[in-house]
């Protein structure tokens, strides 16, 4: 296949990335994140280019099962057992931070622009597209205070560096994979929202009230 | 094989440790484990094997010079992690334990990581395996303090990943087959891609350095080091930290063959300014002595970071200066958390007249805060002493002005913290708390024996750690 399907999946991703910037109802931002799994799941298969070997069978589908599913439904049980359904005050606005992300974007082509390319990678977005997920996952992470908002933000940021790991994975598979362990973190910080929600009343789930410990 | 030992035997005892079936025979498995691990890392030290270039994990010069003074650290903590989860019987320690020894595992795997993956999973590693041990005391605070911890440091880890993955692709634009150890990068030099290195560096420094808590991304180490239990900010302190520090320093390695090796030491000089300089502003308002300790790492963390932009005297100090953070850390923190548990609270105004509430632990405190603020003749002292000459020789005279100042400061809020948590009337609560907190042998041996050995290294430098220190700065730096 030709890079034209590649850029399509990874404007995609570029386009999933505002729509979660735009969304303050929670189960929306979550399907969002869920698509974007599934997209960067089919990625390594249609950067093969025909020759498919196992390995990029199992990142795929490791992909999707984690990003794609696993991941969403574990944060879907952490809104169901929170009881909280939307952003309601993020510190960032739905509107600035769908502007910033936009302006983002543009930045990401332009710094992608500075760093030099392979031939075989000239005419693939994946950098820019890699740069503009990061810095998406880092305005949700800051823009957002509820704290599964933030978790998205964490697994979009995390995206960008898998979109990025597309670039090495024929020459050094293992340390792509190794980015599994990020998903593993994700895990973990959803599950301690809904350990922590079982131990106790932790009302809102709004970072905001997290502020006991300061000077 | 000995050196793949010091992995696999930390985690064939947590494997262990997760199946044994008595809480309270349970923490035993930490000082048996422990034991043989410092045996084992002695073993290496004093007759270290030799290491195939292009072994991804190895005990080279830098493992060295590093990793007994984590063995020994985890040593003294696993001593006092006994009476201390004896204490705390009625909490279920089977995941403390499991945790604390996969740690041990994963902190000897990174410290002989000589590949970008292999370090950055077993720096991940550790960072997932500490979050069920700051949540240890299960309260609101402690889950704000994880919360905060995850949420950083993930930030941090996950910016590591993306930097290690600009350099693998430095290489591989400058004609590499995917040899991802450090020598290897190393060997292809000047090849390597200039921007993706100069990108790799920043995202690098970035996220290592919030492993290490160096200022701006030091905001999760006052809350984890405030709330985690003493023991478990020990080992963040000494070990953790040092992992994220040689990771930086086998970068480093690989950006000076790549020629960029000035502008590196230039970033880490500001940052560990920088550092000092946030270190020392908090530590004057500091009213939390937990947190405390947390600054007064941030600052260590500053002067590890300067030692290693100044060369191969830099970098050899700079180890000196991690052996003598393990030790004088770990020490402190221990002291910490008996104070602590014998005031029911962290915070100066409810922990007042210590000395006379709990005594031993209090002189401990006492001693430590003036060792860890380089008072002779503890090893900070002659560490920092070496840091400083070091600066001085390679002319930089206005840093050493600043590391001073901030080191003048630092001391300044700190024994101010100390002494009132020292002296005064205890309040009728901590009194009431204190009776009862009994000092027994077993929380006071293990941090008086670091303090012990932080002075012996500082009195009697042997000669085969300071070979050791710049042995490893120079297969580091060859040639500085």
């Amino acid at each position: 296949m030709s890079n034209g399907t590649v850029n399509l999946l990874i404007g995609l991703v570029m386009g999933l990335n505002l729509i979660a910037l735009g969304s303050s109802r929670l189960p929306s931002l979550i399907r969002t994140i869920s698509a974007q799994g599934v997209t960067l799941g089919v990625m390594p298969l249609v950067l093969a280019k025909g020759n498919i070997e196992w390995g990029l069978v199992l990142v795929a589908l490791g992909t999707v099962a984690g990003k794609g599913l696993i991941i969403p439904a574990l944060l879907r049980k952490a809104t169901r057992a929170a009881a909280v359904e939307q952003e309601n005050e993020p510190y960032i606005g739905f509107v600035s931070s769908l502007l910033l992300g936009a302006g983002g974007t543009i930045a990401a082509v332009a710094l992608a622009g500075a760093l030099p390319l392979l031939p075989e990678h000239a005419g693939v977005l994946l950098v820019p597209g890699a740069i503009a997920s990061v810095l998406t996952g880092f305005i949700l992470l800051i823009g957002r205070t509820k704290a599964i908002s933030q978790v998205c933000g964490f697994l979009i940021l995390e995206n960008g560096i898998y979109l990025f790991g597309m670039l090495l994975i024929r020459s050094t598979p293992l340390m792509v994979e190794s980015g599994i362990l990020l998903d593993v973190t994700v895990g973990v910080f959803v599950i301690g929202i809904i350990v922590d929600r079982i131990q106790r009343a932790f009302d809102s789930l709004d970072t905001r009230n997290l502020t006991t410990l300061r000077e | 094989m000995r050196s793949l030992l010091l992995i696999i035997l930390p985690l064939i005892g947590a494997v262990i440790a997760a199946m044994w079936p008595s809480n309270r025979t349970r923490p035993w498995l930490l000082p048996a484990t422990a034991l043989a691990h410092t045996a084992l890392t002695m073993w290496l030290f004093f007759r270290p094997p030799a290491v195939a270039g292009n072994a991804w994990v190895g005990f080279d010069a830098l493992a060295r010079a590093v990793l007994p003074a984590v063995s020994l650290l985890f040593l003294g903590c696993a001593a006092y992690a006994v009476p201390y989860l004896r204490i705390r019987e009625e909490r279920q320690n089977r995941v403390f334990v499991t945790m604390l020894l996969a740690i041990l595992g994963l902190l000897s795997a990174g410290h002989q990581a000589r590949q970008l993956g292999v370090l950055w999973i077993a720096t991940e590693g550790v960072t997932l395996a500490t979050v069920p041990l700051l949540h240890f005391n299960g309260t609101p605070r402690a889950f704000e303090a994880t919360w905060k911890y995850l949420l950083v440091g993930g930030t941090g880890i996950a910016l590591s990943l993306l930097g290690s993955f600009c350099l693998g692709y430095a290489s591989l634009y400058g004609g590499g087959r995917g040899d991802l150890t450090f020598v290897a990068l190393a060997a292809q030099g000047v090849s390597l891609s200039r921007p993706w290195v100069l990108a790799a560096w920043v995202l690098l420094l970035v996220g290592y350095g919030t492993k290490m808590g160096l200022a701006p991304m030091n905001t999760w180490k006052p809350d984890t080091y405030g709330e985690a239990p003493g023991i478990v900010g020990a080992l963040l302190a000494g070990g953790v930290t040092t992992v994220a520090f040689t990771a930086l320093l086998r970068v480093r390695s690989v950006l000076g063959a790549a020629g960029e090796g000035a502008m590196a030491d230039r970033t880490m000089v500001a940052i560990g300014l920088f550092s000092m300089l946030v270190a020392a502003t908090f530590l004057l308002g500091s009213r939390n002595f937990k947190r405390m300790l947390a600054y007064s790492s941030v600052e260590q963390m500053g002067i590890l970071i300067l030692g290693a932009a100044l060369g191969g005297a830099g970098v050899a100090a700079a180890l000196f200066h991690v052996w003598s953070n393990a030790l004088t850390k770990g020490s402190l923190f221990l002291s910490a958390g008996n104070l602590r548990r014998a005031a029911g609270s962290a915070l100066v105004e409810e922990a007042r007249g210590m000395c006379v509430l709990a005594p031993r632990s209090t002189g401990l405190f006492v001693t430590g805060m003036f060792a860890i603020t380089a008072l002779p003749p503890f090893a900070p002292f002659f560490s920092v002493l070496r840091v400083v000459r070091a600066a001085l020789t390679e002319g930089h005279h206005a840093a050493v002005a600043m590391l001073l100042g901030c080191m003048l400061f630092a001391f300044f809020g700190m024994t101010r913290v100390v002494l009132r948590v020292a002296e005064g009337r205890p309040k009728a609560a901590a009194r009431e708390n204190a009776r009862r907190f009994v000092e027994s042998a077993g929380v006071i041996w293990p941090p008086l024996t670091m303090l012990g050995v932080s002075l012996w290294l500082g009195l009697f430098t042997p000669a085969v750690l300071l070979n050791a220190w710049t042995a490893a700065a120079a297969q580091l730096f060859p040639g500085r």
